[in-house]
């Protein structure tokens, strides 16, 4: 551990990360009482304090909002975390161990995909959908989210298998293992851990995404994204309603983090830290 | 080949849906009772139609408006979807041919003596009648608290000449004389100016493309409209219009020009009564006018239950369905026929202007040009707020309109 | 060896799906949105919302009307607000996630605690991000509220609402600066080359610069507006920054913790030993050691802040100038105005804005790999 030059710093260091804690935990204190004050009483004057009874209507409104869309973004971030983890485990298996001629060309082309605006994409894409016809449908959707979660998960995937020495698999080849039973025997039980960050890393994305549940849905199979933009949209005059909705909104991702944040940190650092 | 197109479309959605309704709305909060009361009138006499209220809140209509677009094109309509009725609904959808002209259906119900011919010129083509009207709002009204009036020494305005001459009054005494909201308030305010401005005839040419914005008496509009904004709140980019009515009830602010709903806030939410807690006149220059908008139901091609369409068609222009919507909206019935005793006394007022006066379209909310002018006029009335210049804002309204082929 | 190469022909054919679909949905949707952007989708409204739209091509006037037409001025402001937005968000989260990584690096007491506290709000939405902000900057309330809580008269700022603009400039200067830079750039480039001995390469740039030079002296002006058009840097785009850079800089400093973490302990003990105090240690030693994941930081946060869309969405509405992007402007001209043509048009300058910072990143440093 390193150490310091006499101990008078470390007060600094602690005020410092004290502030920090107040600017990232602040605007959870605002919300939470908002959340909790009757609309009446919410006045700017007193924003900071706490309510004076702790009402609790404001999320049962909010519930009765989202619960429906609760079901579609479920499914939706569950079939499309699946899927595209994997078909990403099987792309980075295929990238990592098994180079064929052309496959450093055909990365950085997959790469890309996780870089455009999707606005670039979203005419067409909502063309595509109603010609195959399933536009408006959560399939759509789903097939939507596990297209373009593939580099990413790819991304993830090749790194993480990158790490598997070959020795291994040149062990299993002498066995008589080919592609699929390589796969099987060696590499997919030791990807657990992989496929936890990818789990996460796509369930996060996908439960928060906005752009595509928006303009590819119809209201039956709207995600719930789209539902807590309504309520905190326009003329949100009474301002419990929409932090009531934050907070529900936020939960199933914020338990997830914070049960298993190393696993989500990891997902994080894969995409940017190379090797 | 339509046809065939038609045909097959509603027999592929007909054998997937049940019988159904499916309402394509953004009424939601506080305007939600009004259409359920509807929808209740419905399903009492349709027991085995399930009425499906697709709403899409948020964004003030513009999610709804994105959702609707790519449901039209993509080929799946909505069985019925709210519209302002006017050019806002012909030049979108009914020029590509998407919607079933109505005209036999107001040949049945009787509607073409029932609703006035001002109101059926503005919602038709030579081709036909496009929608249903369900209700009318007025824009070009001007609000006021009687007492708080009497306090600061002023009296209404009736012209523009008037408020400009009390504006240093009440702002001596600390009262911003006219309270502004965020953009779209403050384009509504400007065509109030433009009607008092120009007149109902000339005013009406703006839209049909024979009065240029470049006109003289065009630009003379942009020119009284920067002497009225002198007289308005600073801090207008962040309030929304109920914001706005709230500062002329607290007594912060003498003036607002804003449309009836605001009626409907004050009485509702704010639970002030009419004539009493607050006064109304026609926006100043404006009396003898009554500038329109009115939401309105249609009925797409390809509609995959057209005959339960049709008769919520029926419904909504019916003298009980629309007595029965209206009072709980706020706003009037565009019946001439209509039961005035349900109503308050706004609204009663309110009703005997739509008898009386020359109707003319509101530009804001959808009644008098198409969406590509009205969503480019932000534009130009984001020029005018940076420049303050009258002929530079004229020659930008003139140059969207002819971009946007205003009036072709 | 027939074995082995029947396995790489399956291999194969188990990606071959990847890439067709993203071949489709990235390459074929850019091209299609190419296209559309090349032609007067939404101009004629018979044409607009029909089942079948009749499309007319009108190569690039779409892109000529945004760049030059004294109507598009609120596109222009939205490339500003963008490169505004992007800088000011780079720096933040970069300099607060250094910060908070360097300030856990010193061995604290609850550091799993802090982590977990500035992380978090990475697992938000940007809804629930956009409307939790919206309701902090409320101009009489949230944030211009707290000082009263220590006796201090509220806030003045009026955050999102504002229409405060600084640091303005003329839309017609753009070419000559950029000539400034491009000139400044050249100028460099030869002194490296000249450093190195590439006589070639210097004369090459030197002629290039100094015939740049001559020309803007001369006073060739393009004209790209017909009238001066005033942009600027609007401070209601700070409110925004503030949540966005709330929101990320826990990511840059995961990033930089797992550097610091990773740069071996004999490095810094040789620093301390050779006598450098603390601070040179980590001026001298670790920083050079944090460009590359500076670099990766940067194009992460960077494509993401070109993209953004939900958090100005939430905040202010499609509708607020001031605070307006690109990407909120695609959505209504597409979506309200019907202007399908437009938006696309709109939608192709962010994805050229995009891959000018990608593409190279993603060249460089996979042709690093590639070489071990």
């Amino acid at each position: 551990m390193s150490y310091r030059k006499g101990l008078s710093w470390r007060w600094l260091i602690y005020l410092l990360l004290g502030l920090a804690t107040l600017f990232f935990l602040l605007p959870v204190y605002l919300v939470v009482i908002t959340a909790f004050k009757d609309p009446a009483t919410i006045r700017l004057a007193t924003a900071w304090q706490l309510p004076e009874v702790w009402y609790w209507q404001s999320f049962v409104v909010a519930w009765e909002t989202l619960a429906p869309k609760l079901r579609n973004s479920l499914i939706l971030a569950v079939s499309a975390t699946a899927l595209s983890a994997m078909l990403g485990s099987l792309n980075g298996y295929v990238l990592s161990k098994w180079r064929f001629r052309g496959a450093n060309i055909v990365f950085p082309l997959m790469l890309f995909g996780m870089f455009i605006p999707y606005q670039s994409i979203l005419i067409p894409l909502f063309q595509f959908l109603r010609d195959v016809g399933l536009y408006g449908s959560l399939q759509g959707l789903i097939l939507t989210h596990v297209v373009y979660g593939l580099p990413i998960t790819t991304l993830i995937f090749r790194n993480f298998y990158a790490e598997i020495p070959d020795e291994m698999l040149e062990a299993g080849k002498i066995d008589g293992a080919g592609f699929f039973g390589l796969y099987w025997r060696i590499v997919f039980p030791l990807s657990i851990s992989g496929f936890v960050v990818v789990i996460i890393w796509q369930f996060t994305q996908i439960w928060n995404e906005f752009l595509f549940a928006v303009t590819l849905t119809t209201p039956a199979t709207q995600p719930i994204t789209v539902a807590l933009a309504g309520l905190a949209g326009g003329e949100a005059v009474r301002w419990n309603l929409p932090m009531a909705g934050a907070i529900l909104g936020a939960l199933p991702t914020l338990i997830i983090y914070i049960v298993l944040g190393r696993y989500f940190i990891r997902g994080l650092l894969a995409g940017s830290v190379k090797g | 080949m339509k046809r065939l197109l038609v045909v097959l479309t509603v027999l592929l959605f007909g054998l997937s849906q049940a019988n159904q309704l499916e309402i394509f709305t953004w009424w939601a909060g506080d305007e939600g009772p009004a259409i359920e009361a509807l929808i209740d009138m419905y399903q009492a006499k349709y027991p085995e139609v399930e009425v499906i209220k697709a709403d899409v809140v948020g964004g003030a209509g513009v999610v709804a408006r994105a959702v609707l677009k790519t449901r039209m094109l993509g080929g799946s309509p909505p069985d019925t979807f709210q519209i302002h009725a006017g050019r806002s609904l012909i030049d979108t959808w009914v020029v590509a041919g998407r919607m079933e002209d109505l005209t036999w259906l107001y040949q049945e119900e009787g509607w073409l003596e029932a609703f006035p011919p001002g109101l059926i010129d503005m919602i038709s083509t030579e081709e036909g009648i496009w929608s249903v009207p369900v209700n009318i709002h007025r824009s070009n009204v001007m609000w006021y608290v009687p007492a708080n009036l009497e306090r600061w020494g002023v009296s209404v305005p009736t012209t523009w000449d008037e408020f400009l001459a009390i504006c240093p009054t009440l702002q001596a005494q600390g009262v911003t004389p006219l309270v502004v909201g965020e953009s779209w308030t403050v384009q509504h305010l400007w065509e109030s100016v433009a009607l008092a401005v120009l007149g109902a005839d000339n005013y009406a040419k703006l839209w049909t493309g024979e009065l240029p914005f470049t006109d003289p008496q065009a630009v003379a509009v942009w020119e009284l409209f920067d002497q009225i904004l002198a007289c308005t709140n600073p801090d207008a980019a962040g309030l929304a219009w109920q914001h706005a009515t709230d500062r002329l009830v607290d007594g912060a602010a003498a003036f607002n020009i804003m449309g009836d709903w605001a009626a409907g806030y004050m009485v509702t939410t704010l639970g002030l009564e009419p004539g009493v807690g607050f006064g109304w006149a026609a926006s100043p220059g404006t009396e003898g006018s009554f500038m329109q908008l009115s939401d309105s139901f249609g009925l797409p091609v390809g509609a995959p239950n057209r005959e339960n369409v049709i008769n919520w068609l029926r419904l909504i222009g019916s003298r009980e369905g629309q007595d029965t919507f209206n009072p709980l909206k706020g706003s009037i019935s565009p019946r001439l026929d209509s039961d005035l005793t349900k109503y308050n006394a706004y609204l009663q007022s309110a009703a005997e202007d739509f008898r009386t006066n020359r109707l003319v379209p509101s530009l804001v909310h959808g009644a008098a040009a198409r969406a590509a002018f009205a969503s480019e006029f932000a534009t130009v009335m984001g020029i005018f707020l940076d420049t303050r210049d009258p002929q530079f804002a004229a020659n930008a309204a003139q140059a969207v309109a002819f971009q946007t082929g205003l009036g072709r | 060896m027939k074995r082995v190469n029947k396995d790489y022909l399956v291999a194969f054919f188990m990606l071959l799906p990847s890439l067709v679909l993203l071949a489709i949905f990235v390459y074929g949707f850019i091209g299609q949105t190419l296209y559309v952007s090349l032609t007067n989708w939404g101009r004629d409204p018979v044409q607009a919302l029909a089942l079948r739209p009749v499309l007319e091509f009108v190569g690039f006037s779409n892109y000529e009307r945004l760049f030059t037409s004294f109507l598009e001025v609120r596109f222009r402001q939205d490339l500003i607000n963008l490169f505004f937005f992007t800088v000011f968000f780079l720096a933040g989260s970069l300099g607060l996630g250094l910060l908070l990584a360097i300030l856990l690096d010193q061995g604290v007491k609850g550091e799993g605690l802090f982590r977990t506290v500035f992380l978090f709000p990475f697992s938000l939405s940007f809804i629930v991000t956009g409307t939790v902000w919206r309701w902090m900057l409320q101009p009489q309330g949230g944030v211009n509220a707290l000082p009263t809580a220590f006796g201090l008269p509220p806030g003045e700022f009026t955050w999102l609402t504002s229409r405060q603009q600084i640091w303005h400039f003329n839309w017609q200067d753009l070419p000559f600066f950029t000539g400034l830079v491009v000139v400044a750039v050249l100028l460099w480039l030869t002194a490296r080359a000249w450093r190195h001995h590439q006589r070639a390469r210097a004369a090459t740039f030197g002629a290039v610069a100094l015939l740049l030079a001559l020309w803007k002296l001369t006073g060739a002006r393009i004209e790209i507006l017909p009238f001066p058009e005033r942009h600027g840097f609007n401070l209601a785009l700070v409110g925004i920054i503030i949540a966005a850079v709330w929101q990320m800089s826990g990511y840059t400093m995961a990033l930089y913790l797992a550097s610091l973490r990773g740069i071996p302990e004999e490095l810094r003990e040789a620093a301390r030993v050779d006598g450098a105090s603390e601070f040179q240690t980590y001026r001298l030693v670790v920083f050079p050691l944090l460009g590359p994941i500076t670099l990766s930081a940067m194009i992460i946060l960077g494509h993401i802040s070109l993209k953004i869309f939900d958090l100005i969405f939430t905040m202010t509405g499609p509708d607020l100038a001031t605070t307006s992007v690109p990407s909120l402007l695609m959505f209504i001209r597409t979506f309200r105005a019907a202007q399908f043509a437009d938006g696309a048009a709109i939608a192709m300058v962010l994805l050229v804005l995009v891959a000018t910072i990608i593409i190279p990143y993603l060249w460089i440093s996979l042709r690093g790999e590639v070489r071990r």
